[in-house]
């Protein structure tokens, strides 16, 4: 049924990406892209893998974004432009354009917990519902002729066979730099929840009215170093007298 | 949806390994399916990853499976390059490679050029070439890091590299110098992680933000080859606020040691010392001189003493102090030359000095020093650094990385809470390293070289030449080109054998070292030498050539005999004490690889192969008195093969029940143990010795039971390096030997006792006018050391790579996005495709490291993006600097230990026409009948789906 | 977005059989006449054509059924459920006009509201998408109604010139109406296209617009992929300019000073020259379509520095 729940479940489960310490090494990218690949579904498969014109269904694609503010200048710390990470995968949106778009009921979220997820044997690969995702959550398995998209690891999370603490997105799992958190948004005191509260999480294109469940966390704001240096010494202490003096006196009260 | 379509098992089971798509070695679990990898993830439980893994490391199914893997042993029957080859037995290959070196080893040994990349088997091949008797044997760590290695053992008995590291859960402060992606690659992420949680701040210097300076706090985009001007403006603000940390200086370091002031004299500039060699401090309350060390005494830091009859000398601090607190050094005078300005430098030299002092930490856990002294915590200074290639890929990287080091050690951050922490075996004083074996007495035919090829010269006597003063070694390692180049010069060997200077080679032996590509410096010109032939005789100048590798590299073209590797999934290998372990500053550890899926061809482990090539012909240590090989593997040699008595290539699991650490007899289930407990093994520091391990007694004592060292083995740090004084001594005709005098100003220029800065040669030499901007690579972490262009997964995140042009030059040439342009260098030029970039240093084009491929190689249609768009910025850059018009060439290396002057390179950059494909144009390489044919359509894992 | 010829194939010629199966069911034309008889089969196999192309981009073809399931949702679905419904008075109408030469009101009327429905489902298909701002207007639905009806009144008006038809001149005139109606809409449509400001930027995409001005550095992987393909398909401004101005020439021009010539000329020379006008049109709706895709930007390039 591609009709959206009719009330928001109660559990929303989806992740938290932190921007502030993602350091673009790709490996959520390419664990999810191992993991999937025998997992729910169909094979993520790649086309042309070792010529020119190779390309593959990933489900999770990270980019690299340069963030210049008004009026940066290059001096010293150069100029502040930044460079962000920025791993992109489904967003499990509360409204999500791509779930009641699908004419077939494959795709559809979950009443239960929120994730959005395609039933493949039902999917026609019509590709509309990439067409109704803003953010390119969405990609047609060419082999396969169906839509894959982020599960958060629905196989991981309710796998009964894999310890407990590893019931987590593989993304989540391997990301060495601790920048992807998994949880349920649904209980105000997740630690996801607590985490988007602290930070000031935010939305992905809030315009396109989506309501995202996963949450991104800006970085941190900075400040200069140069705002540390110390005024004008009061006393010359360029000297290397003055120093030798102080240093008798630091070894007498040693 | 049905609970148990959810509930499937991974897999049928789990074998835990080690990963080996880069340096790092991580823990992985490698889940097993239907005999096929199903999927690889960090190990939990593993000390180095705790349990992530990156994008190499997942990856790990495509590496295995590529179709780039060679599938049996070749023998070349075209000519180089031409990728004519026969497929022979094992049989065949080792009684050819047995025939070619047993005849080098009979006639003259030194024929053998043995030189190994990427491995991690150092101390066995190593072990190998000296038995051999070869003089001629290094691994890549010249055009590695060895300006990392040297100047850190030099200076504090340690290295950042993968020998230490940050204090991550302490440290309030985290500087880091030259580092994209490199070694202790997860390690450094979780690290990161850690300390912004914990709201440390994080400073990165580097010219490039990306990765891991892309979340720094503060980036300094520094001008590449500057930083020791930076580190030393700091260190001059730090002495001008009175920043540093006098007590450790006394206890620690050799501030107070005297320092002979004799000018013309041969002991000018070196320590003063005792009858027995002990170096002398000047006792303030008697007033006399006494042996460093004497307890009780409270030595001078200052001041000049006469020392003996007309002799006088000053503690090295003031030395130190009078050099940096010169006005050269302050920040205003350094920020043009770095590109930083002065307040951003005072603002850093602040923020290392309030950190420090004003945020000191302690520890409240007793413990008892070296000289008996118990202190009742330990001190922590919680600033830390690190700092890798973008320091030591430099020709002033070994001065530069002793700057860092002393940095550290005069506001008291080495080895204490929050600071840098060693990571066992280290530290490791000077003295416990051995000097360098290759001379001509120390080897011989049919006979084991008489001591380790690698090791730290003390003074000139230890270099490896002749009376002539020319090099013993084919790489010139250890003589007066590179006196301390410790970890040889691998990027000169192939130049030099072509050349026959200082001799010709007969049998060059690689092992995984991409040096018909990547891996070289003036990859063209390599090749060219590769294919050359002697007029006179018909004959290849470098005639015979053996090669081993996994891979379908560019390499494996140009060798006469090729020896197949396995994955890092079929192979045993030890990742040792002996060599380079995976230990933390907490505790020791060493790991192992163990076959967790068989070979599917006709394919053995390199360290395998050398055992049986070292039991055929007889090598000591390989074969008995009957010639029987003493070992059947290398699983075999892992586990029997002892260094010292009781010392294996493993530290754990050791005596016959498994149960000695360190030290005890070999276990024949040791390896089994080890499978068992996740393939590594880790033994735990106690809290009392966990710090200052440099002068700790309870840490000494751990030491010498652990088998590191015999007896403690404390370390004093070398702020005044006296080795260097001596090489400049000789330089001034005081000492013997003496250089050449064509030696003479480089090593008086570059052997400064005390860290210098002086601008990299290649920018010294050519017109800076004409090549105003700098060009360096980045290591991108997907692909970082495993290069994974065979890989299906990891090639489409980096296909091909452009040139990033800061915007200012963009606006200046008129360049966009997707636009072409020449870069050209003193030595050669290539055209590429630029993108725009803001956040890099404004006289810096960067781009990725060896994403470029030529054609044909790892299994790549020859029309693939990495061979057509993707470019190597080696072609730029020459093993020689510019001629400066003396009648000779330089190498581009570092002065002192040779070290690969990647970084150094000089451009300019012209707007082209848009082209197709990147210049220069290489014919596809002709390679050996892959594995496979290269699939249109891959659809891992499509039989495991519901 | 990518102009995938299945797509502006499906939506052109399925506008035109919508667009004379709704002129055919008001009864405005002889049921008894051969052309009239010619029409009916023709709007059918339009629509049959259109329908089969629009399932050549399938990834999975034999599960098209499925797609009937979801109308309470999705538009696509309500469009297939609709065309499918549409085929028995649309069929019924024909086969009485074709066989029996009558025309039965209610099952006309039914066909034309059917076609309009349909119409307006597809036309709904793009502009329920947020994600792609160009389409996301009424001016989107208006047009898709307005070429449909003109385009249908242009073949009705041959089919009713062949007929000696009296209704000829005024279906011309009804013609020329829908056809200027048509272009105005997408005149419009056009200037807003032009005008608007984007409602996602990157700025808004990354969240990091409080930072600064955003701008993509390295792309995740740097071949083409499925969502570049699909929707990062870029024309430039000038030749859109360019093929705007031949679209609406060929397809709004043409057929009105084509269709006022006819109802000038008369008889046979009017036959002619509607016929005329059929081509014309066609080419001028195929080029739109065209542009309705490749000028359309999908806010997921936000991503792609596109």
């Amino acid at each position: 049924m591609t009709s959206l729940p009719a009330y928001p479940s109660a559990k929303r489960l989806g992740l938290v990406i932190d921007l502030d310490v993602c350091v673009g090494c790709h490996a959520c990218a390419v664990s999810c892209k191992e993991w999937n690949t025998g997992g729910y579904g169909n094979a993520l498969s790649d086309q042309d893998p070792y010529g020119p014109d190779v390309s593959g269904a990933w489900l999770n694609r990270i980019h690299t974004f340069e963030v210049v503010p008004d009026g940066g200048q290059v001096v010293g710390e150069a100029s502040d432009a930044r460079i962000v990470h920025f791993p992109k995968s489904c967003l499990h949106c509360e409204d999500a354009p791509c779930v009641t778009v699908c004419p077939t009921g494959a795709s559809h979220k979950r009443a239960e917990d929120g994730i959005v997820l395609v039933d493949e044997d039902k999917c026609i690969g019509c590709g509309l519902c990439a067409w109704a995702c803003p953010y390119g959550a969405r990609e047609m398995d060419v082999a396969a002729g169906v839509m894959k998209k982020c599960t958060l690891c629905i196989d991981r999370i309710y796998n009964e066979t894999i310890a407990e603490v590893d019931r987590v997105p593989s993304c989540v799992r391997t990301c060495p730099a601790n920048a992807r958190h998994f949880g349920d948004f649904g209980d105000p005191a997740s630690a996801v929840s607590t985490m988007v509260a602290e930070r000031g999480g935010i939305d992905l294109m809030p315009e396109q009215g989506t309501r995202p469940v996963n949450k991104y966390l800006p970085p941190r704001p900075r400040r200069p170093l140069a705002d540390s240096a110390p005024k004008a010494a009061a006393v010359d202490v360029s000297g290397v007298t003055g120093f030798f003096a102080w240093l008798d006196g630091v070894l007498e009260r040693i | 949806m049905e609970k148990s379509a959810l509930s499937r098992p991974v897999s049928d089971e789990v074998r835990r390994t080690t990963c080996y798509m880069c340096a790092c070695r991580c823990g992985i679990d490698v889940h097993i399916k239907d005999g096929k990898i199903r999927y690889i993830e960090g190990n939990r439980n593993h000390p180095v990853n705790r349990g992530v893994l990156c994008a190499k490391g997942s990856a790990g199914i495509m590496q295995h499976y590529a179709p780039a893997r060679l599938r049996a042993p070749l023998l070349r029957t075209g000519p180089r390059g031409s990728g004519q080859f026969r497929e022979i037995s094992w049989d065949e290959a080792l009684s050819i490679a047995t025939d070619w070196l047993g005849a080098v080893r009979q006639s003259d040994p030194k024929k053998l050029a043995f030189f190994t990349g990427r491995d991690q088997s150092q101390s066995l091949t190593g072990f190998w070439a000296q038995q051999f008797g070869t003089p001629n044997y290094a691994a890549h760590g010249g055009f590695c890091s060895v300006n990392m290695a040297a100047a850190g053992i030099m200076t504090i008995g340690g290295a950042f590299w993968e020998f230490g590291a940050p204090d991550w859960d302490r440290t309030k402060l985290f500087v880091m110098f030259g580092v994209a992606e490199d070694h202790d690659s997860n390690p450094i992420k979780i690290g990161i992680s850690k300390l912004k949680k914990n709201g440390a701040r994080f400073v990165s210097v580097n010219p490039v933000r990306t990765g891991y300076s892309a979340v720094a706090d503060n980036w300094i985009g520094i001008r590449p080859g500057t930083d020791g001007l930076l580190i030393l403006a700091v260190i001059h603000e730090l002495l001008k606020a009175r920043r540093i940390d006098v007590d450790y200086l006394v206890r620690y370091s050799n501030a107070p040691w005297l320092v002979v002031d004799a000018p013309g004299t041969a002991e000018h500039g070196l320590f003063a010392r005792d009858a027995d060699g002990a170096p002398l401090v000047w006792e303030t309350v008697t007033e006399r001189a006494v042996a460093a060390g004497t307890k009780g005494a409270r030595p001078a830091l200052s001041g000049r003493y006469q020392v003996g009859e007309g002799r006088f000398a000053v503690p090295s601090l003031q030395l130190l102090a009078e050099k940096y607190l010169d006005p050269r050094y302050a920040p205003e005078a350094v920020a043009a030359e770095t590109g930083v300005d002065a307040a951003t430098i005072r603002g850093l030299a602040a923020e290392i000095g309030r950190v420090a002092f004003d945020e000191a930490i302690s520890i409240d856990q007793p413990w008892t020093d070296v000289h008996g002294e118990r202190h009742q915590g330990f001190v922590g200074r919680p600033v830390s650094f690190h700092a890798m290639r973008g320091l030591s890929a430099h020709s002033n990287g070994f001065q530069t990385t002793r700057a860092l080091h002393l940095l550290q050690v005069l506001i008291g951050a080495v080895d204490c809470p929050g600071g840098f922490r060693f990571e066992p075996p280290y530290p490791k004083p000077l003295d416990a390293h051995p000097t360098p074996h290759g001379k001509a007495e120390h080897f011989g035919s049919n006979k084991p070289l008489s001591g380790p090829h690698l090791g730290f010269p003390r003074g000139p006597e230890d270099l490896l030449i002749d009376a002539e003063g020319r090099p013993n070694r084919i790489d010139k390692a250890f003589s007066w080109d590179a006196p301390i180049s410790a970890h040889g010069l691998m990027h000169m060997v192939i130049a030099n054998a072509h050349a026959g200077d200082p001799y010709p080679v007969d049998v060059l032996f690689l092992y995984m070292a991409n040096m018909a590509w990547n891996s070289s410096m003036n990859t063209a010109g390599v090749i060219r030498m590769l294919e050359d032939k002697d007029p006179a005789t018909g004959e290849y100048r470098i005639p015979k050539i053996i090669y081993s590798d996994a891979y379908a590299s560019e390499t494996v073209a140009y060798a006469d005999l090729v020896l197949p590797d396995t994955t890092y999934l079929e192979r045993h290998d030890c990742i040792s004490l002996l060599d380079r372990p995976i230990s933390e500053p907490d505790a020791v550890q060493d790991a192992i690889r163990w076959p967790v899926v068989e070979p599917d061809r006709d394919v053995r482990g390199f360290q395998t192969v050398l055992l049986d090539i070292g039991a055929r012909l007889r090598l000591p240590g390989f074969a008995d008195n009957r010639g029987k090989p003493i070992y059947r593997d290398y699983a075999d040699y892992i586990v029997r093969h002892e260094r010292r008595p009781g010392i294996g290539p493993l530290a754990g699991f050791r005596g016959t029940d498994g149960s000695r650490t360190g030290r005890g007899a070999a276990n024949p289930d040791q390896l089994k143990r080890y499978i068992e407990n996740g393939s590594f093994f880790s033994a735990h520091i106690p809290l009392e010795a966990q710090f200052f391990k440099h002068a700790n007694q309870a840490y000494q004592e751990f030491a010498v039971s652990m088998g590191f060292f015999d007896t403690p083995k404390p370390v004093t740090f070398q702020l005044y390096q006296e080795t260097l004084q001596k090489f400049r001594l000789s330089a001034d005709g005081l000492r013997e030997p003496s250089p050449p005098p064509t030696h003479r100003e480089r090593i008086r220029g570059a052997f400064a006792p005390l860290p210098e800065w002086y601008r990299p040669f290649e920018e010294a030499a050519v017109d800076r006018e004409a090549y105003p901007f700098h060009a360096i690579t980045q290591r991108p972490a997907a692909m970082y050391h495993s290069w994974g262009s065979m890989n299906a997964w990891l090639r489409q995140i980096h296909t091909r790579n452009p040139l990033y042009v800061p915007e200012k030059i963009c606006d200046h040439l008129d360049l966009s996005d997707g636009d072409w342009v020449w870069v050209i260098s003193h030595h050669g030029r290539i055209k590429v495709e630029i993108a725009r970039s803001a956040a890099v240093n404004g006289d810096t084009i960067w781009t990725w490291n060896a994403i470029g491929k030529r054609g044909g190689a790892w299994g790549l249609d020859p029309d693939a993006p990495e061979a057509k768009k993707g470019f190597l910025l080696n072609h730029l850059i020459h093993e020689l600097l510019p001629p400066k018009g003396d009648g000779l060439r330089w190498s581009n290396s570092d002065p002192v230990t040779g070290q690969a002057a990647w970084y150094d390179l000089r451009v300019r950059i012209e707007k082209a026409e848009p082209d197709e494909a990147s210049q220069p144009r290489f014919s596809p390489a002709i390679m050996p009948r892959p594995l496979s044919e290269r699939p249109a359509e891959l659809r891992y894992g499509q039989e495991w789906s519901e | 977005m990518h102009p995938a010829l299945s797509v502006i194939v499906f939506t052109t010629v399925s506008g035109l059989g919508y667009g004379l199966a709704a002129v055919l069911g008001l009864g405005a034309l002889d049921a008894a006449a051969w052309p009239t008889r010619v029409a009916h089969v023709l709007a059918l196999a339009a629509i049959s054509t259109g329908l089969l192309s629009s399932t050549l981009h399938l990834g999975n073809p034999q599960r098209a059924w499925r797609a009937f399931s979801q109308w309470r949702s999705s538009w696509l679905s309500r469009e297939g459920v609709l065309a499918v419904a549409t085929f028995l008075p649309l069929t019924a109408s024909a086969w009485m006009s074709v066989i029996e030469g009558r025309y039965l009101p209610l099952w006309g009327l039914l066909g034309t509201a059917g076609s309009v429905a349909t119409v307006f489902s597809t036309a709904m298909i793009y502009t329920s998408l947020r994600s792609v701002q160009a389409w996301h207007t009424p001016l989107t639905v208006a047009g898709y109604l307005s070429f449909a009806a003109a385009g249908g009144l242009l073949l009705a008006t041959v089919a009713a010139y062949a007929a000696g038809s009296d209704m000829a001149p005024r279906l011309a005139l009804a013609g020329i109406v829908a056809l200027a109606a048509a272009w105005a809409f997408k005149g419009a449509w056009w200037r807003r296209q032009r005008r608007m400001a984007p409602i996602s930027t990157p700025e808004s995409a990354t969240g990091l617009g409080a930072i600064g001005r955003v701008r993509l550095h390295e792309r995740p992987h740097a071949n083409e992929n499925y969502l570049t393909r699909e929707m990062g398909f870029k024309v430039a401004r000038k030749h859109a300019d360019k093929l705007e101005r031949l679209a609406l020439a060929s397809g709004g021009v043409a057929p009105v000073l084509l269709l006022a010539a006819a109802t000038f000329a008369g008889g046979g020379l009017a036959i002619a020259l509607a016929l005329l006008a059929v081509p014309f049109h066609a080419i001028g709706v195929l080029a739109e379509r065209w542009l309705f895709f490749a000028t359309a930007r999908h806010a997921v390039m936000n991503y792609y520095g596109r």
